[in-house]
């Protein structure tokens, strides 16, 4: 028995099955970013004055991927109207840019999350805060030894084979980065005084809190991580399917052109709705 | 909607998103901290939404016998 409609449009819907079911699947994917951006909007608004931190995010490198992003649907859908034209030759040149660019937009939004994890906040006993990345620590053994990280591991850890394991205790860190008497200081840097960066030592009896800028750090990091950690999902996601159809999926085009090009439309649609939430999450969280 | 709707709702959503950027640009480089960079950010995203434009024409004229549906 033949399914219908999975290839030419019903007449009354001029809809074939594929395209009733990537919208639908997309209208579950409007909700559950609608209910994400409702909850950065609720989290916003609620926030007390000069907490909501600014200039956090690298913009140069927002600016970058948003480029990236909108060039990539541009391809994706020129490489579908090749296919319509019958140029199978060019779709294949065109689309390898799409994948190319979905590539390029990862290994920028990784290097941004490895930033994120570098950047730290310490907050000082005589509470002044600094803030910048960590460029070492230094931490002592047993004997008063010292060792030096050049992360940071905690204010102690153990190392060494079980029965001969060793205690190391922080002794200092090193951040570069700027002092600051306020958290509004640091959260909106265009209101308070220029902070010069430059290499601080702190010693750890001086340090009340330490935590680097991950999810955990405060209600805009972990929107932040939520938001473009699940859009990041959909772009890896989106590009292994592109990918299938592009490369293995692509025999289709010697047995059933229309429904090989049907494919490429739905997955055209998928990768302009991951485009399009990037639109939004752009400005909301690098530039507002 | 086909792809060639959407792409047209994107390409307008992206246009959008040049102004505002463009719009954020210049309203930085106004106030005191203004730097040259804010007033690049805007010349830049003018020409970009403005490029945009340009784009959405050649496409609509290129893809005009392309439903909708």
């Amino acid at each position: 028995m033949d399914i219908p409609y999975t290839v030419h449009p019903r007449a009354d819907t001029g809809l074939y099955n594929a395209k009733v079911g990537i919208w639908l699947f997309l209208a579950s994917e409007v909700m559950l970013f609608g209910a994400l951006f409702s909850s950065y909007i609720l989290l916003r608004v609620g926030a007390p004055d000069g907490t909501w931190p600014h200039s956090v995010l690298n913009i140069p490198l927002g600016t970058l991927n948003t480029i990236v992003l909108i060039s990539s649907s541009i391809t994706v859908v020129l490489a579908w109207a090749s296919l319509k034209l019958n140029n199978f030759a060019r779709y294949r040149v065109i689309q390898s840019i799409t994948l190319l660019c979905s590539l390029i937009f990862l290994v920028i939004k990784s290097f941004e999350y490895r930033d994120k994890f570098a950047h730290y906040q310490v907050v000082q006993k005589d509470g002044k805060y600094v803030d910048g990345h960590l460029t070492g620590s230094v931490y002592l053994d047993a004997d008063k030894k010292t060792r030096e990280e050049h992360g940071f591991r905690g204010l102690s850890f153990t190392e060494g084979p079980k029965g001969a394991q060793k205690k190391f205790t922080l002794e200092s860190v090193t951040v570069n980065g700027f002092e600051a008497k306020s958290l509004a200081e640091i959260n909106n840097p265009k209101v308070g005084v220029h902070h010069e960066h430059k290499d601080f030592k702190i010693a750890a009896a001086q340090i009340k809190k330490i935590g680097n800028y991950g999810p955990w750090h405060n209600t805009y990091m972990a929107i932040y991580f939520t938001l473009t950690g699940l859009h990041a999902l959909h772009v890896i996601g989106g590009a292994l399917v592109i990918g299938y159809i592009w490369g293995p999926g692509a025999a289709m085009w010697k047995t059933d052109p229309e429904r090989y090009i049907n494919r490429v439309e739905v997955s055209g649609l998928f990768w302009h709705f991951v485009d399009l939430v990037w639109i939004f999450l752009f400005p909301v969280l690098y530039l507002l | 909607m086909s792809l060639k709707a959407l792409h047209i709702v994107f390409v307008t959503a992206s246009v959008v998103l040049a102004a505002v950027v463009a719009f954020w640009g210049f309203s930085n480089y106004m106030t005191p901290e203004g730097t040259r960079t804010d007033l690049t950010y805007g010349i830049a995203s003018v020409a970009s939404g403005l490029a945009l434009l340009v784009y959405g024409r050649y496409f609509l004229k290129k893809l005009k016998k392309i439903s909708y549906l």
